[in-house]
């Protein structure tokens, strides 16, 4: 580890529910990320802290916290970028229970997600020669632009509507089902749009925008909830959908 | 909200631009007149004109407030969505009676 030019003051959570923040001093480094900060405080300062990460390289989207009030997926954002004189605020991801510390329960996140038929359906079986999506069409451009979501749950944890309302399938469960509505060779569509054209649907979207406003991967899932606002309400408008 | 109550609530929405922008252009103009009460109603007595039109406005404004109130409840009070949903029909009952009560006072009485 390099010599340290400077400490960090880095208040932490712990606690579940209830609980407060506590304050440790880390060693500032040379190109360190938020990661790399709770890494230090549970290996040297605290075992017992809990938090969550896998890759370290902004692939896995486990290890996304509220840093200094926002959420934001740590391992990929540097201190220099984050840190109000150098002063660090870690806390969990708001909009989801915490278990403990840093770590929160993301059953309701990945449930709202099935809710939303976020599941591929095929509509090929494996005997079948492969579906030739050509990548310029409309549908295939429309989807690409939302695929990359890594699941990390900043979006959900920036919304406002999934604050105000439990029921709410939130961004990154809606922004999944816009990609797999244009997938040509999805076979579950009909149902899919009556899932987020019901109650807490695409519909409950205020267009706030802070999912694209934090998503790391710079996606814009207020368009992917329009795109689904459109297609739904379309598709009610030709008796397609029951409500 | 579910996609029945977007289309609806959108609709109104877009129904009531127009009313809005006449309604605005009646005020100055009686204003700008300097119309009385009884100015005002000597010309809309037996109107069936200004009846479809006060009447659509009605029914557009009671439709609309009450799904966007039903959706302040559901994100900012912790009542039932059962509850929410009737609250909002009650509150679209009465806007629709005191508007409608107040297009026939406008028209008949």
């Amino acid at each position: 580890m390099p010599e340290p030019a400077e400490e960090l003051s880095v208040s932490l959570w712990r606690g579940s529910a209830q609980g407060r923040y506590e304050t440790y001093s880390v060693p500032r480094c040379e190109s360190q990320t938020v990661l790399d900060v709770v890494t230090y405080v549970q290996r040297y300062l605290d075992p017992t802290l809990s938090y969550r990460f896998a890759c370290r390289v902004g692939m896995c989207g486990s290890c996304a916290m509220t840093v200094n009030g926002h959420p934001r997926w740590t391992c990929r954002t540097h201190v220099a970028k984050v840190a109000d004189g150098g002063r660090l605020r870690i806390g969990p991801l708001d909009n989801l229970p915490v278990i403990k510390d840093l770590a929160t329960d993301m059953q309701s996140f990945f449930e709202k997600w099935q809710q939303a038929k976020g599941v591929f359906a095929p509509s090929l079986t494996r005997a079948e020669p492969m579906a030739r999506i050509r990548p310029d069409s409309a549908a295939r451009v429309a989807a690409d632009a939302a695929i990359e979501c890594i699941n990390c749950g900043v979006c959900y944890a920036a919304c406002d509507t999934v604050r105000w309302n439990a029921g709410y399938l939130g961004p990154a469960a809606l922004n999944r089902a816009w990609t797999l509505v244009n997938d040509e060779r999805d076979a579950a569509n009909p149902a899919r749009l009556s899932a987020v054209a019901a109650s807490g649907g695409c519909h409950s979207c205020h267009s706030h925008q802070s999912c694209q406003e934090h998503c790391p991967l710079a996606l814009n899932p207020t368009a992917s909830i329009a795109g689904l606002k459109r297609r739904s309400t379309a598709a009610y408008l030709k008796g397609e959908l029951k409500a | 909200m579910n996609v029945r109550l977007y289309v609806w609530q959108r609709a109104t929405a877009a129904l009531m631009v127009p009313f809005v922008l006449v309604h605005i252009a009646v005020i100055f103009y009686a204003t700008h007149r300097q119309m009385t009460a009884a100015d005002i109603l000597s010309r809309t007595h037996g109107s069936a004109a200004w009846a479809s039109f006060y009447g659509l406005f009605v029914a557009a404004v009671s439709i609309h407030a009450s799904i966007g109130v039903r959706n302040i409840l559901t994100e900012w009070s912790p009542l039932a969505d059962r509850t929410v949903g009737w609250c909002a029909v009650c509150l679209g009952i009465a806007l629709a009676l005191l508007g409608f009560h107040a297009v026939i006072a406008l028209v008949v009485m």
